[in-house]
């Protein structure tokens, strides 16, 4: 995958369900429409739940990157 | 009536792990952006309890010592053996990364989850206004529950 860059980065190494998400709600909300959040986690139920969240609320799943130990994840606020 | 956007839960438990689903689910809805309600009833105030001794009479005041509210206090549906259990899942959740009630039950507020407690239940547990977090919205009957559930496109009762 190319390299995306994101406009702000969320960590959310450590956490479970559904605080990966409830954060990256919280984030969105304060971005503005076209911006990229790139997810940190480490929790594998995050692999389904990013784009599940990603289709439900209209924003655009742009992937994810395998790094030391976590994924990052990449979203872009909808327009 | 046509589903709106939204998701509605009714609490009726107040077991630990019953509360986690509830507001896992409630955070998770809110953040996907579904207007989101939960309706507490009967044993599912202890949720929304701010966890002080409730009661006035005799049989009240028993239900309160017996039954005593707070998020933290809640105890396990099985496995509780008078508190170990609850102890133990504390435990085991915290070193999954897994959050507190007390910190999930901030998530909902904080993504605007409507809090609605049921009137009849405190009226017959002889819980008062008061011995709620100030976070509940309302206090209200069935008929509440109904109409705005009617409204959703997802119900849920745990």
């Amino acid at each position: 995958m190319e390299a995306i860059k994101a406009d702000q980065v969320q960590d959310s190494l450590g956490q479970a369900c559904p605080m990966p998400i409830v954060h990256m709600a919280k984030n969105m909300r304060g971005m503005a429409a076209g911006q990229v959040l790139e997810l940190r986690a480490d929790d594998e139920g995050a692999h389904a739940d990013i784009p599940a969240w990603c289709e439900q609320t209209g924003n655009e799943f742009l992937g994810k990157e395998q790094a030391d130990g976590y994924f990052k994840y990449y979203v872009r606020k909808k327009a | 009536m046509a589903a709106k956007n939204a998701a509605t839960i009714i609490l009726l438990s107040g077991d630990m792990d019953r509360v986690f689903a509830a507001f896992t689910l409630a955070s998770s809805s809110a953040a996907a952006g579904m207007n989101t309600t939960i309706f507490f009833t009967f044993w599912g105030l202890k949720a929304i309890q701010d966890g002080n001794l409730t009661g006035k009479g005799f049989m009240g005041r028993m239900v309160g010592l017996l039954n005593r509210g707070g998020v933290e206090r809640l105890g396990p549906s099985k496995f509780n053996f008078g508190g170990m259990g609850r102890w133990m899942f504390k435990k085991m959740m915290a070193a999954k990364g897994v959050t507190s009630l007390t910190e999930l039950r901030q998530a909902c507020i904080d993504l605007g989850v409507h809090f609605l407690a049921c009137k009849m239940s405190m009226d017959v547990m002889e819980i008062k206004r008061e011995d709620l977090i100030p976070e509940v919205e309302d206090v209200v009957g069935a008929a509440t529950a109904t109409k705005i559930a009617a409204e959703s496109s997802i119900q849920y009762f745990i």
